[in-house]
């Protein structure tokens, strides 16, 4: 039977849960060097913890000087996306025991933004790509004087993009993104799809317009990255194809 | 910032520092960035265009490509058999002169298309971007009207 029996989980709380892992880091200061480099830190963690838990490890009791964002610690403000193993994820919804502790884990800035600080990035081209579709609700007509209703289907509908994040992994994984920075990039296209298909909006036309740019949805090449890296695992892919086919149709 | 600190932050690079709290190196940047005054330049309906006729076109070369490789390269004797009898045979026919000709606009128009992208891809600096493409452009057109002047213009009498 799988199980554990009382006698088996008491051996293994006596027996401690502690391993020795290396948290291999890029580091980059610009007060001491231009250039990145890779850093070694050996810590005693459970493999239950995870990587958030390592890098507060090191930061409060090896190296006060490790710089990186984190507000919530779990997977809702998307301050930590965070480059582990090279796959985009969070550092606080990554367990130690998920990603082969054997080896060192590497832990870098995500890529296609500037690096400001080791894990630290400048996150303003990202959220200006956001800002560029306009992620609010725009309605004409009066305001009315009870809450704008929608059917649970139409609210469906667009169900999926809302859980976003706006925590950059998907953008930050795209090789489009990777060397032209100008590409709209997932997380910007996610948000856009959330207004675009919701019944009580009334500006799609204008966001499918936007995103009609040279530098939008056309520019995806479908490599799935986005959705891969996605957290909160929305089907971020599937949603960019969705503002493709919109735009191919809408006229038809 | 005391010396010390700075020195179990980083290791061995702070023996050979030049820079420090007062003059800090450059952050490392990303190749192109977007910023609010990124030109929202709305090339009408283009980039729809050939996103569409990259999906087309490839399944009409599919059929195409693999046909012309079956015909030049497997089936009755392979690549043994094309010379210039071969080739003159083959366009005799204005079928075979219709397919060759599709192919030659399809997959040359696709192929430089998607050289396009990759050019948009990877040059980063935008006149980089314009030479390439002007060859690209340059050895496509050439290509294209060399091919059709060839298949309209063939005589099988040719010495
Ligand atoms: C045999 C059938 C073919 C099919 C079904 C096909 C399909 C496609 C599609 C759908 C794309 C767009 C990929 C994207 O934007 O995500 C593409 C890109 C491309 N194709 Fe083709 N193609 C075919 C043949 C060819 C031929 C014969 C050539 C060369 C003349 C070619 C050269 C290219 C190039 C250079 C790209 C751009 C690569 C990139 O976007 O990274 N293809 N192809
Ligand atoms: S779509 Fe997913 S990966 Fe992208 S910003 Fe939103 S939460 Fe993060
Ligand atoms: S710290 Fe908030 S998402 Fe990880």
């Amino acid at each position: 039977m799988a199980t554990p029996t009382l006698e088996k989980v008491e051996a293994e709380s006596a027996a401690s849960p502690y391993i020795t892992v290396t948290f291999r880091i890029r580091r980059f200061n610009p007060e001491v060097s231009d250039t990145a480099e890779w850093q070694d830190f050996q810590i005693e963690i459970d493999p239950k913890e995870r990587v958030l838990d390592g890098l507060h490890k090191i930061k409060w009791d090896l190296d006060g000087t490790l710089t990186f964002r984190r507000s919530c610690a779990h997977g809702i403000c998307g301050s930590d996306a965070m480059r582990i193993n090279g796959k985009n994820r969070l550092a606080c919804k990554t367990l130690i025991k998920d990603i082969n502790p054997e080896k060192p884990i590497t832990i870098e800035a995500i890529k296609g933004l500037t690096v400001m600080k080791d894990l630290v990035v400048d996150m303003e081209p990202f959220f200006q790509a956001y800002r560029d579709v306009m992620p609010f609700l725009v309605t004409k007509g009066n305001e009315p004087t009870r809450e704008r209703r929608q059917s649970p289907e139409d609210r469906e509908r667009f169900d999926d993009t809302t859980k976003c994040i706006l925590c950059a992994a998907c953008t930050s994984s795209c090789p489009v993104f990777w060397n032209d920075g100008q590409y709209f990039g997932p997380a910007a296209i996610v948000n856009a799809h959330r207004f675009i298909f919701d019944s009580r909006d009334e500006a799609g036309e204008q966001r499918l317009e936007i995103l009609n740019d040279k530098d939008g949805v056309w520019r995806c090449r479908t490599t799935f990255n986005c959705t891969d890296a996605c957290p909160r695992g929305i089907e971020v892919t599937k949603a960019i194809q969705e503002v493709k086919r919109a735009l191919i149709t809408r006229r038809f | 910032m005391s010396a010390d600190t700075s020195s179990s932050a980083i290791g061995e690079v702070q023996g050979a520092s030049l820079y420090d709290v007062d003059n800090p190196a450059p952050y490392i940047e990303a190749p192109r960035k977007r910023t609010s005054k990124t030109p929202r330049s709305t090339r009408g309906n283009f980039e729809m265009a050939a996103w569409l006729f990259m999906r087309l076109s490839g399944i009409v070369l599919v059929v195409l490509v693999i046909g012309h490789l079956l015909i030049q390269l497997v089936l009755d004797g392979g690549v043994s058999k094309i010379g210039f009898a071969f080739v003159a045979g083959r366009w005799a026919s204005p079928f075979w002169q219709v397919w060759d000709l599709l192919m030659l606009w399809l997959a040359m128009l696709h192929g430089a298309n998607g050289l396009r992208t990759v050019i948009n891809d990877y040059a980063e600096r935008a006149n980089t971007r314009l030479w390439l493409k002007g060859l690209l452009y340059t050895a496509t057109v050439f290509t294209i009207l060399l091919g059709t002047l060839v298949i309209f213009t063939f005589d099988p009498n040719i010495r």
